[in-house]
């Protein structure tokens, strides 16, 4: 029961059922203390099998778990100190909202009056102190939400986990609740450990992201680096605002290099140690860096590449539009023009366009 | 305008079933109603229509005459038997069901087993029952194999109403309780049996009322002494008054009253949580 510190690292976790199925496949990971993590991936993944492993409500076939540098596995949840929130809440229906709060502190055999005393205090803290008295049945999704994350607060964890806790909110109450989750971070100061499928989820709220597929991590880091160097195919298309470009490599010249495909007649890119002609790979252009001329509308700039298309459709997006070109063989390819710039000259469809971006600003993928 | 009032006007249908219907009532509870009117006649009263005078004549001759049977033991007999199959059947029903969720060997083999008990006609099970007792050298009493002829019976009912019970209870609660910290005990005394409290109430009511007006199944295992539906079918052999009509009378409003405090707690139940009441 000695742990203070909320640092976790997974070591080699391996899990199996019925010895065949990989949920999840010996998976590393190191998170700091006190870090917003979003685990992000499609359903089936493993993210919730590793978040359940790490709650204590499943062991690893394999591996090893360190909570504050302790090897958790096979120890309970309260002796893990950790709590998780589960999706849709799982409130216990017979109790109101303080004594689902309090749940805790009873089974610990606090008396009524301490218990309620601290249950009050944390009701104070995620304003539900009108509420007190109602059933999880009588409250809206979000407050349904307030409840469970005080209840699983008030044993002071040290690691929070969270199970999809916004999947069960309407699209406005999400963008609100995001923020209230992170705010809750911050003020107990402690690991948050949540997943989601969502990746505007992820991306908004996490200290460290973490893409997995097929109970694999495909890339974990920073939210900025797992969005803008994405490092393959998957991430960058998991995570959107990308366009992914594949072909080979047909011309290296000192700086730069030619990428070619049937359906591409010829990129620059940037190069990279060690590549050679004849490579095939895979290139991500983010979708707002590319720009949309008119053929013919003067001199091309000698440090972007081009590529000649048509649109095929367009969409208003408000703070920018979303403009779908043909794609480039199976791969989508469009790009976001900020709307004051495209509505200066606005395109159509069927119009034939130049989209050029500028060359480093694409980035190779693994 | 026409169209909207031949919509409103009910097809012929409607009143060919609402008749079928009609009779359906009347032949349900018709013949009770009778036995419970012809219950209140006074001393000269018969079997039959008309009524001949009111008073409660038969129901004080009912609980004093001994050649009316032992109405007051048989009676005591069969609720006390009734409370027992109650208590039984609702914790062995509620374990069953926590048993079957998770899962075990042979679950289906049990559960099959379990359906055979229910369709095995309740004479016949009886009249083995009974059987094996001589065979074996037991008496045959209303407590013991009485009780677990019954209990084949009941405890087959209890346990589907459980599944059905149990079809609604989320298993992530347990987990959460897990989560916060509480042990198996503290999870199943302050989430699971609350949480199924109504259902648990339900499979009582089931077990009092199956076992209370149980008869094939008790016909030939309730020893010497008669539970009260075999005391009632014995007098229907030898007693012609009107006394029998007030047994029938005062049985129903014991049926009565154990369903409405059934239903009663179980409203109790969902109204303190509606209000709630907590703890």
């Amino acid at each position: 029961m000695a742990i203070t510190r909320g640092d976790i690292e997974l070591a080699g976790i391996t899990k199996t059922y019925d010895g065949r199925f990989m949920a999840v496949d010996g998976v590393n990971l190191k998170i700091p203390d006190g870090a917003y993590c979003c685990f992000l991936g499609p359903s089936g993944c493993g993210k919730t099998t590793i978040l359940r492993m790490v709650a204590g409500h499943e062991d690893p076939t394999d591996g090893e778990i360190l909570i504050g540098g302790q090897d958790v596995v096979g120890l309970t949840p309260a002796e893990r100190r950790t709590a998780m929130m589960f999706q849709s809440y799982a409130l216990f229906p017979h109790l109101t909202v303080r004594d689902n709060i309090a749940f805790a502190l009873r089974v610990r055999g606090l008396d009524k009056a301490e218990r309620h005393a601290r249950a009050d205090q944390m009701m104070e803290k995620v304003r539900l102190t009108e509420l007190a008295d109602r059933l999880p049945a009588q409250l809206s999704g979000g407050q349904q939400q307030r409840v469970a994350l005080a209840r699983a607060a008030i044993t002071e964890p040290r690691v929070l986990l969270l199970d999809e806790p916004l999947s069960a909110l309407d699209e406005q109450l999400r963008v609100q609740m995001r923020q209230e989750l992170r705010r809750m971070q911050r003020e107990l100061g402690i690991t948050f450990i949540h997943v989601t499928h969502t990746q505007l989820e992820a991306i908004a709220l996490a200290d460290v992201v973490v893409v997995m597929e097929k109970g694999k991590i495909r890339q974990a880091g920073p939210a900025r680096d797992v969005y803008a160097a994405p490092r393959d195919r998957y991430v960058a298309e998991f995570l959107g605002g990308q366009n992914v470009l594949s072909g080979q490599v047909t011309r290296v010249n000192g700086a730069r290099a030619t990428l070619a495909a049937p359906q591409l007649r010829g990129i620059e890119i940037p190069l990279r140690p060690g590549l050679v002609q004849g490579d095939r790979l895979d290139v991500a252009v983010r979708r707002d860096d590319i720009e949309l001329v008119r053929p013919g509308s003067g001199p091309a700039d000698p440090a972007t590449t081009a590529v000649t298309t048509r649109v095929q459709a367009i969409e208003y997006q408000g703070a920018f539009v979303k403009v779908m070109l043909d794609p480039v063989g199976s791969d989508e390819f469009v790009a976001y023009v900020p709307e004051r710039r495209f509505f200066t000259d606005p395109l159509d469809v069927g119009d034939v366009v130049l989209a050029t971006w500028a060359i480093d600003r694409a980035h190779l993928l693994a | 305008m026409s169209r909207v009032t031949r919509d409103q006007r009910r097809p012929w249908t409607f009143y060919v079933l609402a008749g079928v219907f009609i009779l359906y009532v009347a032949a349900l509870y018709g013949p009770m109603i009778c036995i419970y009117i012809l219950s209140f006649q006074d001393i000269r009263g018969g079997l039959v229509f008309p009524m001949k005078g009111t008073s409660l004549h038969w129901f004080v001759d009912l609980f004093t005459q001994a050649r009316t049977g032992d109405v007051k033991g048989s009676f005591d007999r069969s609720i006390r038997l009734a409370l027992a199959v109650t208590l039984i059947t609702v914790v062995a029903s509620f374990l069953a069901g926590l048993g079957f969720r998770r899962g075990f060997r042979g679950d289906g083999i049990v559960f099959y087993l379990m359906i055979g008990s229910l369709v095995a006609p309740g004479l016949v099970l009886g009249i083995g029952v009974g059987l094996a007792c001589t065979f074996l050298g037991l008496e045959a009493a209303w407590y013991s194999s009485a009780l677990g002829a019954q209990l084949s019976w009941t405890l087959p009912f209890g346990v589907l109403v459980m599944f059905a019970v149990m079809s609604r209870f989320d298993g992530r609660w347990e987990e959460a309780a897990r989560d916060l910290g509480a042990t198996p005990a503290q999870t199943i005394r302050l989430v699971v049996v609350p949480v199924l409290a109504p259902g648990l109430v339900a499979v009582g009511l089931f077990g009092f009322t199956l076992s209370y007006d149980e008869f094939a199944r008790s016909l030939q295992t309730a020893g010497s002494l008669n539970t009260l539906p075999l005391e009632i079918w014995s007098m229907t052999l030898n007693v012609t008054s009107p006394s029998l009509y007030a047994l029938g009378t005062v049985t129903t409003l014991i049926s009565f009253l154990i369903i409405g405090l059934s239903l009663g707690s179980i409203v109790l139940i969902q109204r303190r949580r509606a209000a709630g009441g907590g703890h």
